[in-house]
C-alpha cells in the first residue's frame, strides 16, 4: 500500500524512499529541509496531525549561545553551530527573533561564588562575550528584579525567537522542494532486515532506503524497534505561566537562575510575542502525552516570581502551559548511525535542540556521506519562504499600511487582543501547511492566544477554520 | 501621515461610548471607534431581556437595545466607524487605527475611553490541569450560541453565582446544554436576586458555596472537573462536558495604560473624578472601564454625564479645581469614581459605586477625612460580593478639599 499524503494529493509517493524521517518536531522539520536540498525522495511521517505539535510547541523558545553547555560535548558544538546557522536563516525567512541578551542572576553567596567559573566555561564553548556584572549593574539592566540580588554574568547574545515558525518555516521549504509530508500517523514497527527498511505506521507502510528517528519522546521506543536498548526517555514536564503584554516593559533580558545541580531552575524572560513567561517547573514524569498543569506547579512558579520580581505578579496572566523535556540517562544529545542497516538516531534533544536543529541537520548529512551516500545539491532550488510577522519587534500587518491599502483584509481585525487580521487567517489556511484545527490556527497566527482567550473572537475564528478546512475539502 | 481630526474621539461603541456620542454629536464632530463589525456593545450579544430601564426607561432584550443606541448616535450626528480598532498612542491627542479602510491617524481636542471590561478566562485565573475544548466565558459562551448559532455541550458546570452567572444558565439552556452545577468560593451565592430571578425562569440548579475549581480533566473534550472544599480542603470530581467561567471582571485597561494616566486602586481600570475626567487633560474614561461591572444602562448614563466635562473642556469654560481622593478599605475593593475636585458636580446619577468582597446584610458606610467622620449611611439593602454597590453622593458632600484624601469602610 503507498502512502497517502492527504494534504498534498497532487505528490505521487515512490515505491521506497531515499529517507524516512520519522518525527514532525523542530529536528526532523530541520532534517527534512536539509535532506531535500539534495537529489533525494523524503518523506516525514509524523503521529500527529500538524508538525511541531508536541515539545517544539511549549519550550522556552530561547536561542542559545551554548555557553552554559558542557564543553567537548556534541550538545555544545551542535548548539553552537545551530546558533549561527539559525540566526541567519531567521534574516532570511522572516522567523521572529530578538537578541535581548540574558542575564544571569546570582542570589546567594553560593551562586556569586559560581559566576567565575560559568564565565570561564562559557569561553571553553568558544563564547566570548560573557560578562561579570555587580549587584548595581544587574539593578540597572533588570529595574524591577526583587531585593537581594549579589551579582549577575550578562551573556549578551543570547535571544529570544519564535520556536513555532522556526518549525514551520524549515517543513515549508522542504515541502517547497518536495518533502512528502505524511501527518497524522504514528509509526508501529520497523523491519531493517531486507534491502529496504520496512516502516509500518496506523496508515500503512512505508519503505526507505535511509531512516532517521528524530522522534523525540519516542525516540527509544523506535530505536527499541530496530533491536536497540541503548537509552530511555524520561519526560520531564515543565510549566509556564505566561504574563500580558502589559508586563513586558518590566523585563529588558532573559533573566536566569545561576544553573546547580538541582536544574537550570525559573527563568523570567520576554517572549517574542510580547508577553512575559515565568518559568519552567522541572518534574520527571511516567506519562509522555500529560501536558497537563498541576495547582502544586503553577503555585510554586508563582512563589518564585513573588522573589525574582514581585511586581511581575500583580499583571495579568495571560495563559499557562507544559511541556515536556525528552530527557534521557545521558547528560548528551544521543546520536548515531548504523551505515549498514542505513539508520540515525537523533535521541535525547532536549530543549537546546531548537537552536541546534540546523546543525542536526547538517549533522545528519555528514553521517550520510561518512556511510558512503553520495548525494548531489538538487538543480534550482526554490526561494526560501517568508514566514507570517508574528513577532512584536517587526511590522505586523494590521500597522502596514501598504500592505492594508493594497488588501483590505489585513485591516480587518479578528482577534483583538493579537491584532490577528482575517487576511492571515486566510494566508495560513491557504498555505504550504496549513493548520487542521483550532490550536494548530492559533499557533500559525496567534490568534486566540491573547489576554482574553477567545472571549470575542473565538466563534468567529473557529468559523473562519470550518470554512478553511471545508473548502480545502480535506479532513481528518 | 496627517492625521485625520474630529472634535470628540470615543474608543469602543458600547452603551456608554453610543450614549456619549449621541449626547456631544450636536455640538461637534464625533467619531466612535468600534472594533466589531457592529457597535453596540455586549448587549449585542446577550440575548436576553433587561436592558434599557434606568436610560430608556423601557425594558428590551440586548440586541434590540444595542440596535436603539446606535441609532440614537447615528440620528445625533455621530458618525460610527465599525471594524476599527485603536491600536496605539501616537500622541496625547492622536491614536492609531486600524480597519479594512485603511491604517491611519485621527486627532481630536477631547477623547473618551469607554472600552468597557471582560471576565477573566481560566487561565487568568490560574486554573491548572488540562487544556481541553469545552472551556468558556460568559461572553465567549454567548458569542458562539447567539452570534454563531454553535453549541457548547450538553452538561456545564457554571463557576460563579452573580446575576452573569444565571445569564450564562439561560444561554447554555437556550443551546440544550444542561448545568449540572454551580460553583462559588464564597460562604454564600453572590446574587441573592438572581436566585429570585433564577427561579422565576424555572431553573433549578444545584449551587455549592465554598467550593473551588482545582483542576480541569480530559484531554481533548472537558470531562470532569475537579474542585475543592475551601473549608476542609477536601477534593471531589464532577462530571460535566463543559465549563463556564463567570464574572471576574477585568477592565480592558490597555490603552489606558498606554496612556501613562493615573490607573484606580481595585478596579484596574482608569482613575477619574465626578465628571469622568481622567488624569489628563481631554480624556476621560466611562463605562465598565472605570467600574467593572455595572449594568448596560448605567454604563449609558455615564454617557450622558460626560457630555458636560467634554463641552465644558472643549469651550474652555472652566480648569479642573484642586481634588481630593477617595480610598476604600477592605472588604470594599474599589470605589468610582474616586476623584472629586472643587467646583463640580456630583458623579452620575449622584451615586458613587462600590464592589466589596464580603456580603453585610445592611450596607453601612463611613467616610473619613484624617480622623474627621465626614458622613455616614445606611442603605436599605445589603452588600453583596458581585455586584455594584451603588451609594448616594450625599455621603461625601462635607468633604473639605484640603484635608486630605477620604477613605470609605463597611462598618
Amino acid at each position: 500500500m503507498s502512502p497517502v499524503t492527504w494534504n498534498q494529493p497532487n505528490r505521487e509517493a515512490p515505491d521506497v524512499f531515499d529517507v524516512v524521517i520519522i518525527g514532525g518536531g523542530i529536528v526532523g522539520c530541520a532534517v527534512a529541509r536539509e535532506l531535500t536540498a539534495f537529489d533525494l525522495t523524503v518523506a516525514l511521517v509524523e503521529a500527529r496531525a500538524d508538525i511541531g505539535d508536541v515539545t517544539s510547541k511549549s519550550n522556552t523558545a530561547i536561542l542559545h549561545t551554548g555557553f552554559d553547555a558542557t564543553p567537548g560535548s556534541l550538545e555544545s558544538r551542535l548548539v553552537r553551530r545551530g546558533y549561527e546557522l539559525l540566526s541567519r536563516y531567521s534574516t532570511v525567512t522572516g522567523i521572529p527573533v530578538e537578541r535581548t541578551g540574558a542575564l544571569l542572576v546570582a542570589w546567594t553567596d553560593e551562586e556569586r561564588d559560581a559566576l567565575p567559573k560559568l564565565a570561564d566555561k562559557a569561553y571553553k564553548n568558544g563564547y566570548e562575550h560573557a560578562e561579570l556584572v555587580d549587584a548595581q549593574e544587574v539593578y540597572r539592566r533588570e529595574p524591577h528584579l526583587g531585593p537581594g540580588a549579589l551579582g549577575g554574568l550578562a551573556i549578551p547574545d543570547e535571544s529570544i525567537i519564535c520556536s513555532w515558525t522556526s518549525a514551520l518555516a524549515y517543513v515549508t521549504e522542504a515541502v517547497g522542494r518536495g518533502l512528502h509530508l505524511l501527518l497524522d500517523r504514528s509509526v508501529t514497527g520497523l523491519d531493517a532486515s531486507g534491502p529496504v527498511t520496512e516502516i509500518s505506521t496506523t496508515r500503512g507502510q512505508v519503505h526507505a532506503r535511509w531512516v532517521v528517528n528524530a522522534a523525540g519522546h519516542g525516540a527509544d521506543v523506535i530505536d527499541q524497534f530496530l533491536g536497540y536498548d541503548r537509552f530511555t526517555v524520561v519526560p520531564r514536564k515543565g510549566e509556564l505561566i505566561v504574563f500580558d503584554k502589559c508586563a513586558r516593559r518590566l523585563v529588558n533580558s532573559i533573566v536566569l537562575p545561576v544553573p546547580s545541580s538541582r536544574g537550570k531552575g525559573v527563568l523570567v524572560s520576554p517572549t517574542i510575542y510580547g508577553n512575559v513567561m515565568l518559568g519552567p517547573t522541572s518534574e520527571n514524569i511516567h506519562d509522555r502525552s500529560d501536558t497537563s498543569t498541576t495547582p502544586a506547579g503553577l503555585s510554586f512558579l508563582k512563589s518564585k516570581g513573588q522573589q525574582i520580581m514581585p511586581t511581575l505578579l500583580d499583571e495579568e496572566v495571560t495563559a499557562t502551559y507544559a511541556g515536556l523535556r525528552a530527557s534521557t540517562e545521558h547528560d548528551d544529545f544521543v546520536l548515531d548511525s548504523d551505515p549498514l542497516t542505513r539508520y540515525i538516531l537523533l535521541g535525547g534533544i532536549r530543549s537546546t535542540g531548537l537552536t541546534a536543529s540546523m546543525a542536526l541537520g547538517e549533522h545528519v548529512v555528514e553521517l550520510m556521506k561518512n556511510a558512503g551516500e553520495v548525494l548531489r545539491v538538487s538543480e534550482q532550488l526554490p526561494d526560501a519562504p517568508r514566514m507570517p510577522s508574528i513577532g512584536q519587534a517587526s511590522l505586523r500587518p494590521f500597522e502596514n499600511a501598504e500592505l492594508i491599502a493594497r488588501d483590505p483584509e489585513y485591516g480587518r481585525i479578528v482577534c483583538f487582543c493579537e491584532r490577528v487580521s482575517r487576511g492571515e487567517i486566510r494566508d495560513a489556511l491557504e498555505s504550504a501547511v496549513p493548520p487542521t484545527d483550532l490550536d494548530g490556527l492559533r499557533r500559525r497566527t496567534r490568534a486566540l492566544m491573547g489576554r482574553c482567550q477567545g472571549f470575542y473572537c473565538g466563534a468567529e475564528v473557529q468559523a473562519l477554520l470550518n470554512d478553511g478546512v471545508h473548502a480545502r475539502g480535506t479532513s481528518l | 501621515m496627517t492625521p485625520q481630526t474630529c472634535g470628540v474621539l470615543v474608543i469602543g461603541g458600547g452603551p456608554s461610548g453610543l450614549t456619549a456620542a449621541a449626547n456631544l454629536a450636536a455640538q461637534c464632530r464625533v467619531v466612535v471607534l468600534e472594533r466589531e463589525s457592529a457597535a453596540g456593545g455586549i448587549p449585542r450579544h446577550s440575548d436576553h431581556t433587561g436592558y434599557g430601564l434606568r436610560d430608556l426607561r423601557r425594558v428590551m432584550s440586548g440586541p434590540e437595545y444595542a440596535r436603539v443606541l446606535v441609532e440614537r448616535a447615528v440620528a445625533a450626528g455621530a458618525e460610527i466607524r465599525t471594524e476599527s480598532m485603536m491600536t496605539s498612542w501616537v500622541d496625547d491627542h492622536t491614536v492609531a487605527v486600524t480597519s479594512p479602510q485603511g491604517r491611519y491617524e485621527i486627532s481630536a481636542p477631547a477623547i473618551i475611553l469607554a472600552t468597557g471590561a471582560r471576565e477573566r478566562p481560566r487561565s487568568a485565573r490560574l486554573v491548572a490541569g488540562d487544556r481541553p475544548a469545552g472551556v468558556f466565558t460568559t461572553g465567549s459562551l454567548q458569542n458562539l450560541v447567539h452570534l454563531h448559532h454553535g453549541s457548547p455541550g450538553s452538561k456545564a458546570l457554571v463557576v460563579g453565582t452573580e446575576l452573569v452567572s444565571w445569564s450564562a444558565v439561560l444561554t447554555l439552556r437556550e443551546a440544550g446544554c444542561e448545568t449540572v452545577a454551580m460553583i462559588t468560593e464564597r460562604d454564600r451565592p453572590e446574587s441573592y436576586a438572581a436566585f429570585h430571578h433564577g427561579a422565576k425562569v424555572g431553573l433549578s440548579t444545584p449551587v455549592s458555596t465554598m467550593t473551588k475549581v482545582r483542576r480541569i480533566l480530559g484531554r481533548d473534550r472537558v470531562e470532569a472537573v475537579e474542585v475543592e472544599d475551601v473549608a476542609t480542603g477536601a477534593l471531589r470530581t464532577i462530571n460535566c462536558d463543559t465549563v463556564v467561567f463567570t464574572a471576574d471582571w477585568i477592565p480592558d485597561n490597555e490603552l489606558a495604560r498606554l496612556a501613562h494616566i493615573d490607573m484606580a486602586a481595585g478596579s484596574g481600570g482608569p482613575q477619574v473624578d465626578t465628571m469622568l475626567r481622567t488624569s489628563r487633560p481631554g480624556l476621560f474614561a466611562i463605562g465598565n472601564l472605570v467600574h467593572p461591572v455595572d449594568t448596560a444602562d448605567v454604563c449609558a448614563l455615564d454617557g450622558r454625564h460626560v457630555a458636560t466635562a467634554v463641552r465644558d473642556f472643549l469651550a474652555q469654560r472652566s480648569t479642573p479645581g484642586q481634588s481630593v481622593s477617595i480610598v476604600v478599605q477592605a472588604p470594599l475593593r474599589w470605589i468610582s469614581p474616586s476623584v472629586m475636585r472643587v467646583g463640580d458636580g456630583a458623579p452620575a446619577r449622584r451615586k458613587f459605586l462600590f464592589w466589596t468582597d464580603e456580603y453585610r446584610p445592611v450596607a453601612r458606610l463611613t467616610a473619613t477625612q484624617g480622623h474627621a467622620v465626614i458622613g455616614r449611611i445606611t442603605l436599605p439593602w445589603p452588600a453583596a460580593p458581585g455586584r455594584v454597590l451603588r451609594v448616594p453622593s450625599a455621603l461625601l458632600a462635607r468633604a473639605d478639599f484640603s484635608a486630605g484624601p477620604i477613605t470609605v469602610a463597611l462598618t
